[in-house]
């Protein structure tokens, strides 16, 4: 099944409820598609790392063991050669296990900040990355709220790494390596508007379960990762200070004063030079 | 025949008479043996060495860059405070040929020369910081072109701006050589350049701080306001005069006889002129940053060390050079109007050092300390570019007069 296929697959549901709500607007775009999102509950998650290994497999990276649990004595962030990782959390309620990657966002930071469209957020969803586009400055690095994106400080040849969603995968129609492993089901793989109902409906049948947030529906614009936690998710190393603005919107107002400034700063330069050399005639070229 | 090999004479175009003429120009010049040299040499030696070991075994290799600190001095110092620093070509250009302002005129070539070289030297460091320089021709040859990506728009007004600045440049070259008609077409495009230059530089030089707009979550409270780009391009105006201040008063000792008569008698009105500009834009800077300070709400942080830090920039480095910089106008003292440039200067290298490497990531565990490779290769791209500004100012009408073919001024 080739991609368009895939996705049209994939978005008919949502498609038809969207085509009898949105009167004309079908009509003019006839592939409206959503995008696709994975739902991860920390309440389930046993922290048996299945997900890394399957990662790690997918992609072609070395493969963790996933039978030592002293990793959990460190918080850990992905690397360039792990894409995820799941970190424990030892909270008043318990312990609480969380698998982190990256979380492919609605309006992503990375692929506005790059400037060679190397990160690209897709039209199905993921934010994937193009080795023959990137440049290295690393931009998109800086710019995601969540620090993602890696690269590879020791090698001549650097990539940035990071989750893509396994792009790929999906295109033939499987789900992420990671859901697929997951035993549990602690990992759900569907569309966003999907996702994002199953994820409330959990938190409000288990109100005593669940904090009654869904982290990732609203924050920096919506994340195609979604996460439902029996604790608050500062406790589980969440930022929950980034605001619901999408991080692109943070330089919107610069790039709309950029032709403004381009077109009309000449045209001001030009009429003082002028008046400035009708009144005293100032060199005319540099000597 | 040893007259139509002397520079600036008017010739006509003889490929064998432009050979000799080029080499005889390329030969190093002076004594050798000079403290500058002593010094600078093996710091180059090192820094080349450095940049191999860096290409062969990455970045990693001799930087201390981290996953959460992916950018560190060879952004923050030499791109983005560099870059400020080599504002003054913008300003100088514009008081002389939009204002009319003529008594700056004998310091536009080597105003403009100092940008020139500054942009190609220091941006041109980022390549060194690119982890795959090679591909630097991606956002520039149109295959892919990121156009959402403010750094996209700052790549390419770098570039153009490089150009334009060449062209400004260009009638000293036009002298030097001595080809009077090229030296005509250049002349002529003087005020287009100047006029696309100034442009280009209000938009890149704010662009520069655009940039970090999108890292809003790791940048101290204190730092971050939606209002960095104007915050750059106004701190842009009097770093760039305050490197022409500094600048200009060790050039014109070093290059004491290279320096026309008419340069020597301006100099001192011409810093004092400087200073004054310098005050009024350090008030206004001054006045925004309190501003944007009340304005955020964040005035309980000045209580804390990062506080005290914003302080030591804000009051100790922007508000005290400006004093420094109204009280040497009123005396009439240039002794004071070079130290207060130089507090100036400083104060720019501590605010675009804490808003790219300092306080970003401020709440990090480790926080990233530049290494001694990085700082030496910083240290080398500086001597290599002062190396290219003697060879071009002991060769080329820069501070002195041009020849006598030239149109006047």
């Amino acid at each position: 099944m080739d991609r368009r296929n895939f996705l049209k697959n994939l978005s008919m549901a949502g498609t038809a409820t969207a085509a009898a709500t949105s009167l004309n607007i079908a009509a003019e775009s006839p592939k409206p598609h959503e995008f696709v999102s994975v739902l991860v509950d920390a309440k389930r998650c046993i922290g048996c790392r299945e997900c890394e290994a399957a990662c790690a497999t997918q992609n072609g990276l070395p493969v963790p063991d996933t039978k030592d649990k002293s990793v959990f004595e460190d918080i850990r962030e992905p690397t360039p050669t792990q894409w995820t990782v799941v970190n424990r959390f030892e909270t008043e309620n318990g312990t609480v296990f969380v698998k982190k990657q990256c979380m492919h966002c609605n309006q992503a930071a990375c692929s506005t900040a790059c400037l060679t469209e190397a990160m690209k957020k897709t039209e199905e969803g993921p934010v994937i990355w193009r080795e023959g586009k990137c440049m290295g400055c690393r931009y998109c690095m800086v710019s995601c709220p969540f620090t993602i994106p890696k690269f590879e400080y020791h090698s001549a040849n650097p990539k940035i790494q990071k989750c893509i969603f396994c792009y790929e995968r999906l295109a033939e129609g499987e789900v992420p390596a990671c859901v697929q492993s997951c035993p549990v089901d602690a990992l759900q793989f569907g569309q966003r508007r999907e996702m994002v109902q199953e994820a409330r409906n959990r938190v409000s049948d288990n109100p005593h379960s669940y904090v009654q947030h869904i982290y990732g529906e609203d924050e920096v614009g919506g994340t195609g990762w979604l996460y439902v936690s029996p604790v608050p998710f500062d406790e589980i190393g969440f930022r929950t200070d980034l605001g619901g603005e999408p991080i692109p919107e943070l330089t919107q107002s610069f790039l709309y004063a950029v032709p403004v400034v381009f077109l009309l700063w000449p045209v001001f330069l030009n009429a003082i030079r002028a008046k400035e050399e009708s009144s005293a005639l100032p060199p005319r070229d540099q000597s | 025949m040893t007259t139509s090999v002397q520079s600036g004479t008017p010739r006509e175009w003889d490929i064998r008479e432009f050979v000799k003429f080029v080499i005889k120009e390329a030969k190093p010049r002076g004594k050798f043996l000079t403290p500058f040299n002593m010094i600078s040499i093996p710091i180059i030696l090192v820094g080349a060495i450095l940049v191999v070991i860096r290409f062969v075994f990455g970045i990693g290799s001799i930087t201390n860059l981290s996953q959460s600190t992916p950018w560190g001095i060879w952004i923050g110092f030499d791109v983005v405070t560099g870059v400020a620093f080599a504002g003054g070509a913008y300003v100088v250009t514009f008081l002389v040929y939009i204002l009319g302002a003529k008594q700056y005129h004998s310091i536009v070539r080597v105003t403009v020369l100092n940008g020139f070289l500054a942009y190609m030297f220091y941006a041109g460091a980022l390549m060194l910081d690119l982890g795959r320089p090679w591909k630097i021709i991606n956002p520039i040859i149109g295959n892919s072109f990121g156009v959402s990506s403010v750094l996209f728009l700052v790549a390419w007004h770098f570039l153009l701006y490089m150009a334009a600045e060449f062209i400004e440049f260009s009638p000293a070259i036009a002298e030097w050589l001595g080809w009077p008609r090229l030296r005509k077409i250049v002349g002529g495009l003087t005020i287009a350049s100047v006029i696309f230059g100034i442009t280009l530089s209000t938009l890149h030089q704010s662009g520069l701080g655009a940039l970090f707009l999108m890292a809003k979550s790791k940048i101290h409270p204190l730092w971050f306001t939606e209002f960095i780009p104007v915050l750059f391009f106004i701190s842009s105006i009097f770093a760039g005069l305050s490197m022409v201040i500094f600048e200009g008063s060790i050039s014109h000792k070093v290059f004491r006889s290279r320096v026309s008569h008419e340069g020597h008698a301006d100099h001192d009105a011409i810093l004092l002129g400087l200073a004054k500009i310098c005050a009024g834009v350090m008030f206004v800077y001054f006045f925004l940053k309190v501003l944007v300070l009340v304005h955020s709400q964040q005035t309980h942080l000045l209580a804390t060390a990062w506080g005290v830090w914003f302080m030591v920039e804000v009051l100790g480095f922007v508000l005290v050079p400006g004093y420094l910089f109204f009280r040497a106008v009123r005396a009439g003292d240039v002794g004071l109007v070079k130290v207060a440039s130089a507090l100036a200067l400083v104060g720019i290298i501590l605010n675009r050092l804490n808003i790219s490497v300092i306080a970003y990531e401020w709440y990090a565990a480790n926080p990233y300390i530049p290494s001694w490779m990085e700082i030496e290769v910083t240290a080398a791209v500086i001597c290599v570019e002062i190396w290219a500004f003697r060879w071009v100012v002991t060769r080329m009408p820069v501070l002195s007069d041009p020849p006598s073919w030239a149109p006047e001024r």
